[in-house]
Order: C-alpha cells, then structure tokens, then sequence
C-alpha cells in the first residue's frame, strides 16, 4: 500500500472526525448556555432537574453515553432509529458528544455569568435596560473573555475524545485505520494519526490566544 | 406639593429593619445630603428610589409636568412599568459600574441607544423601513448627546478611553454622564467618592457642585461632610432607619437637636 494510499484513507477518517468535532461545538455551544440558565434558575425545582442531569452526564463515562444513546432506543421501540437513516451511527455519536459538552460548557458558562459583579447588573437596571438587554449587551462579552481559558481546554479535549465514536463503529479515523490499515498489520499510521491531532489542536491553540489577544483591549 | 414626596417607606431584610418608615420630599432643585453612620439605612433608601429593591410599604410621588408619577411600593408592577420609574431616578453609584468592554462615549450611549431601539421596537404602527430610519435617526441624535454630557462632565478629550485606562474620578465622572443621559427628574448619588483619593474626590465633587448650578434635583449620600455643608440646600441624618433630624446645613452641623446627631458628629471628628 503506498503512502498516498494511506492518506486518503486517513484523511477520509479525519473528515469524519472534524466533522463529528464541529458539529457538536455548533449545538453544545449554544445548548450549554441555556442548560446553565436552567441550572442558575431562580425556581428551585428547575435549578434540580438541570443540576441532576449535569450530575448524570458528568457523572458517567461518555463511552457509556455513547451505547445508551444508541443502542436503549432500539431495545424501547424494538427497532432502532439510527439504523433506519444514513449515517445513523455518526448521528448518534454527535447526539452524545452534544449532549455531554453541552452539560460541560453549562458549568463553563455558569461561573462565568455567576462571576460577573452583581453592579453590572444594577447598573445596567438603573439605566432601564431590559434584562435580555442587560445579558447581551453588557453581561456576555464579559463572560467570554472570562471562561476563554477554560473552554479552549474543553474544545482540545472534545478534538481527541472524538476518536470515542469508534465504539459504536462511526468511521472516524480511529476505526478508519483499524478497518483498513491496523488489521493489514500497519502499525505506525497510529503514529501518523498523532500528527493529525496535534496539528489540529495546534492551529486552535493559536485561534484561542488570538481571541484571548483580540479581548485584552480592556482589563476589568 | 413637593416634587417629590416619599410616605411612609419601609423596608425589611429577614428580621432586619431598615427603614422604618421613612417620610422625605423635596423641591425641584434642591440638593440633599444624606449622612448618617453605615447600616442606617441610606443607600437602601436609595436603592427603593431605584427599584433595586422593593420597599415593603410606601409610596413614592413626583409631580412634574412631563413626567408626574406616583407609584405605591407595594403595588404589583410590570418589568416594563418599572423600568419607566426607574428612568425618572438616575443613580451614580459608588464602585462606578461602568461597563469595561466599551469606551467612555460607549458607556454614555449604548444604553441611551438600546433605550431608543425598545421604544421603537415598541412602535408597532410603523413599517420596518420606517423604523429602521427612526431608529437611525435616533442613534445619530443621541450620539450628539453623549458627547455633549461627556464634554460637561470635563472628558472630551478621554470619549475614546476604556474605563481601565481612565483614573477613578474620570470613571465616576463618565458614570455621572451616563446617569445624566436619561434625563432624570432626580439624581441620586450612593456615597460618589468614597472609593476614591482626596484629590479625585475634588474632581468628582467639583462636577456635583457644577450641576447643583445647572439645576438639577440631587440626592447625594456622602460623608463627606465638608462638601455636605457648602453644597447641600438640606442636610438628611439617617439613623437606624429613621429621618433623625433634617435641615439646613449650618443647623444641622453647628446646633445638632438630636443626641444620636451630636453622637456621630463626635465620632466622625475623631
């Protein structure tokens, strides 16, 4: 097998692997934020439920998520929904991974907002702002520059917890490689694919201090 | 009748009472100090001029020709009737709060443009077209406006500066304009100088005095009791959560009535 050869077949699994990546930060990014509203909730029992189901996903290995998602479907509806669609597997998969980054990023997000000085708030209801307005106007962009350190930590992590998909065979490049080049008795593209992951996690380390740049204009 | 006139303000945390019925009013421009010892009870009655905090009991009356409002502090009131009162009290308060992301112009016009935009959004007789035209021509107007107040306050040349690059009398000062922005019928002021340095707090205390002469309605609560003595009309001592004693300056300074007065006046000497 040449090494072109070899490239494709690793790049193909690659593919998988960012896509499975950026997909999940498009929904557990936003999902994260209202799971922390619903955890900072001012009704208690709602605060619970949030704070339980944080306590659950955190609680338990993702792998775990990963066969619950797809397999208790199929035992409850005595078929499976993610082998009716194309790609059910892959689905599956950024359903977990969403859901577990979600619950993750919320925690992120909640002492952020929680660390913001109750006075912006104040100020921002003297001057007769709505609270939505108050939150994104003035709350949010604190926030972020606040937990940039802390999400750039998780995003790295989300990168090489992607190769976890494999056990529910989503062809990432993890299971890409053992399907074509692992069983052939090829063992250094394992080596090859670390290259692949730091190389990745080597341009967000750069975006992250970029951003971390970008927001230094102001101190508080 | 007054222009504003406070009756009957309580105010309890838990078990704690801070203000015990409080009975207050004042002229349109006159400016009042409030002083009296920590835990007596004055930023709260603040804070239940703002609606930062609800008062339990009370009611709370300006009579002005633009904007006359009564409201009663028990009544139950909407986020957006709240919202109205409150513009008709600016606050300055004492760790300034500017928001540290945006420029001192920034700070001044972004709620007096996010204002603007809800009126509008308010609107709903317009067409989009329209209300996109309103609102720029509202943006436009108030940034006029936000230049002017900061230019008052003496920063025309620090709009472009973010709050950390700006000392704390400037910063208090920008927060004195952005309070100035939404025209409040009363502008109140918890303890404006207590986090800063003598000199600063001439600065600060200088742009106070300049008001007064513009004629806006103050309440200010200081302790600074020098500046309470040339600059207020009226002098309010709060203890424990009552009015103790109130009057001119000269009589409540020089020929303190109350033995609780002459008491913090000895301590704060000391």
């Amino acid at each position: 097998m040449t090494f072109s050869q070899i490239n494709q077949i690793l790049f193909e699994g690659f593919g998988v692997t960012c896509e499975l990546f950026f997909l999940t930060l498009v929904f557990a990014l936003p999902l994260g934020l209202l799971i922390s509203f619903g955890s900072m909730a001012k009704l208690r029992p709602i605060a619970w439920v949030f704070r339980t189901i944080v306590w659950i996903i955190r609680g338990t290995p993702l792998m775990l998520q990963l066969f619950v998602i797809f397999y208790v479907p199929g035992f409850l509806l005595g078929r499976s929904p993610f082998a009716e669609i194309d790609n059910g597997r892959f689905i599956a998969a950024l359903i977990a991974f969403v859901i577990n980054y979600a619950c993750y990023f919320s925690e992120i997000y909640r002492g952020g907002i929680e660390s913001i000085p109750k006075g912006q708030y104040e100020a921002g209801a003297v001057l007769g702002l709505t609270k939505t307005q108050t939150f994104f106007h003035i709350v949010l962009m604190q926030v972020v520059k606040r937990i940039l350190a802390p999400m750039s930590n998780e995003v790295i992590t989300l990168v090489k917890d992607t190769s976890l998909a494999r056990v529910i065979a989503v062809a990432e490049i993890f299971f890409i490689n053992e399907m074509s080049l692992l069983s052939k008795g090829l063992i250094w593209p394992l080596f090859y694919i670390g290259v692949f992951f730091l190389l990745f996690v080597g341009v967000l380390t750069v975006l992250f201090n970029y951003l971390e740049r970008k927001l230094s204009y102001y101190k508080v | 009748m007054a222009y504003l006139e406070v009756t009957n303000l309580r105010k309890s945390f838990g078990k704690t009472e801070v203000l015990r019925g409080i009975d207050f009013s004042m002229e349109r421009g006159e400016v009042v100090a409030v002083i009296g010892a920590s835990g007596g009870g004055k930023t709260t009655f603040l804070r239940c001029l703002n609606f930062l905090e609800r008062a339990d009991l009370g009611d709370i009356l300006i009579n002005d020709e633009k904007e006359g409002l009564a409201f009663s502090a028990t009544a139950g009131y909407s986020d957006r009737q709240i919202r109205q009162m409150r513009l008709s009290f600016g606050l300055v308060f004492q760790s300034f709060n500017l928001f540290p992301q945006y420029t001192a112009l920034k700070n001044v016009l972004l709620p007096m443009n996010l204002r603007a935009a809800e009126a509008i959004r308010k609107n709903k007789g317009i067409s989009f077209s329209q209300r996109r035209a309103e609102r720029k021509a509202a943006y436009a107007e108030n940034g006029v406006r936000a230049k002017e107040l900061l230019a008052e306050v003496g920063l025309a040349d620090k709009m472009g500066h973010y709050p950390c690059e700006l000392s704390g009398g400037q910063q208090q000062r920008v927060a004195i304009a952005r309070a100035l922005a939404q025209s409040p019928a009363i502008l109140c002021f918890d303890e404006p100088t207590s986090a800063l340095d003598p000199l600063l707090t001439a600065e600060v205390l200088h742009v106070i005095r300049e008001l007064k002469e513009a004629g806006h309605t103050m309440i200010v609560v200081t302790h600074e009791m020098k500046f309470a003595r040339e600059v207020a009309d009226r002098v309010v001592f709060f203890a424990d959560g009552n009015i103790e004693e109130e009057g001119a300056p000269e009589e409540v300074f020089d020929h303190p009535k109350s033995e609780k007065t002459r008491a913090f006046f000895a301590q704060s000497l000391e």
